[in-house]
């Protein structure tokens, strides 16, 4: 076993994992954060996005003692309150979800995408997301989401 | 498809990861993670210790000297694509570390360990082969330079020793381009071509057109003798063993060689 000590949406948190303890399933199984789903296990789908020092990751291709000292940011820290962060806002008024699974991977991709490219174009939205897939093929919706998020300036 | 269990020490200097990698024969390098995780994951890699050197950010970086650059071994692959150093002076290493996966795999990925996995499919060795380019490695007695030409031995094997530690790329300042051609999106290359101008010739490397990347010699040879570029890209499949496998026969991959070829030279 390793210690680490890492923030999780911004709580401090010390934990011992094995080193072959893949962040995903830390976050899911030992913190109870569920809202980080693993769809595919193999580095392509990304429902398991998180942010890792503000940067989307699959958290399915980090060891969480990768993640010793950095912070991590899953779908449960973006909301203040009962509010939703823009992003998922966004997502829920453009109806850009059908099932739901992919959604907490593309909500963090698109706050990773939108950090580095505030006003991006649609052909940039869709390369910008090309690690995400969504099985019910909602990506208009999804465009159109990311789109009003960057006019809300998220 | 979970790992078989490891060890894990994080290196925080390269010298430590030097003498870590001498304390377990199955030692094996963790960089970015995103070609050796994957592995591990499927089992097809099994090390009995994980020596994570990706915190050592001093070296992240790409320089300027004189005619050259370097660029530090893992500097990430998001990190190539915005360098300003990069694409004014090496332009189609960013073009073609921006075709890597994805944002999230280009956010981890290190050129470094991508070019020491050695898999025949990626990109960037073929560029680094084009380019002739040297890998600066440090191991237990000192630091030695590997040129490109040696440094891919086999498929996802390289010339480095047990012990060394790949430090640095360079590269010379050049003027070139990268095509890939692809099935899917985020996928490796069903075949990829650099074209550049290195010294007033034009060199010409291959991806997934044998067991490590490959230079295709014959188009340069047509080339340096006066052939356009059509009948140059001609011989782009000549002394390559293009594999057969899910994504293209070995006939195809050489059918899309030839295209390649023609169209980046025709690009350069």
């Amino acid at each position: 076993m390793t210690r680490i000590a890492l923030t999780v949406n911004g709580s401090r948190c010390e934990a011992d994992v094995e080193p072959r303890q893949l962040l995903a399933y830390f976050l899911r199984d030992q913190l109870g954060l569920k809202g980080t789903n693993v769809g595919c296990d193999t580095t392509s789908c990304g429902a398991c996005t998180v942010l890792l020092d503000g940067e989307s990751v699959k958290s399915c291709t980090v060891f969480a003692v990768q993640a010793d000292g950095c912070e991590v940011t899953t779908v449960e820290g973006l909301t203040l309150g009962d509010e939703l962060h823009p992003v998922q806002q966004a997502f829920h008024e453009q109806h850009a979800l059908q099932c739901g699974y992919c959604t907490p991977g593309f909500v963090m991709a698109t706050i990773s995408l939108l950090k580095e490219n505030p006003n991006p174009s649609e052909a940039e939205i869709r390369d910008g997301l090309e690690g995400n897939l969504c099985r019910c093929t909602g990506y208009h919706n999804i465009v159109q989401a990311v789109q009003a998020a960057a006019r809300a300036g998220a | 498809m979970i790992p078989a269990a490891f060890e894990y020490e994080r290196a925080g200097s390269v010298d430590e990861a030097v003498a870590l990698l001498g304390r377990d024969e199955d030692a094996k390098l963790l960089a970015g993670g995103h070609s050796l995780i994957p592995t591990m994951r499927l089992r097809f890699s099994r090390p009995s210790l994980l020596v994570d050197i990706g915190r050592l950010d001093d070296l992240r970086y790409v320089r300027e000297d004189r005619d050259r650059l370097a660029i530090g071994a893992l500097t990430r692959h998001a990190e190539l694509v915005r360098d300003p150093v990069l694409s004014q002076h090496c332009a189609l290493i960013g073009e073609a570390a921006a075709l890597i996966g994805d944002p999230q795999v280009r956010h981890r990925g290190t050129i470094g360990g991508s070019v020491a996995h050695g898999d025949p499919a990626s990109d960037l060795g073929t560029i680094l082969l084009a380019l002739d380019a040297e890998l600066v490695a440090r191991g237990p007695r000192g630091e030695r330079t590997i040129p490109a030409a040696a440094f891919f031995t086999g498929p996802f094997e390289n010339a480095l020793e047990r012990q060394e530690v790949l430090t640095e790329i360079r590269v010379p300042k050049a003027v070139g381009t990268y095509l890939k051609y692809v099935r899917r999106a985020h996928d490796w290359a069903t075949v990829g071509v650099a074209a550049v101008r290195v010294d007033g010739r034009v060199h010409v490397g291959l991806t997934s057109m044998g067991p490590t990347p490959l230079r295709a010699r014959s188009v340069e040879d047509a080339l340096a003798d006066g052939a356009s570029p059509a009948d140059a890209a001609a011989h782009a499949a000549d002394d390559t063993m293009p594999p057969t496998d899910a994504s293209a026969s070995s006939e195809y991959r050489a059918h899309l060689a030839r295209v390649l070829v023609r169209r980046a030279l025709e690009k350069l």
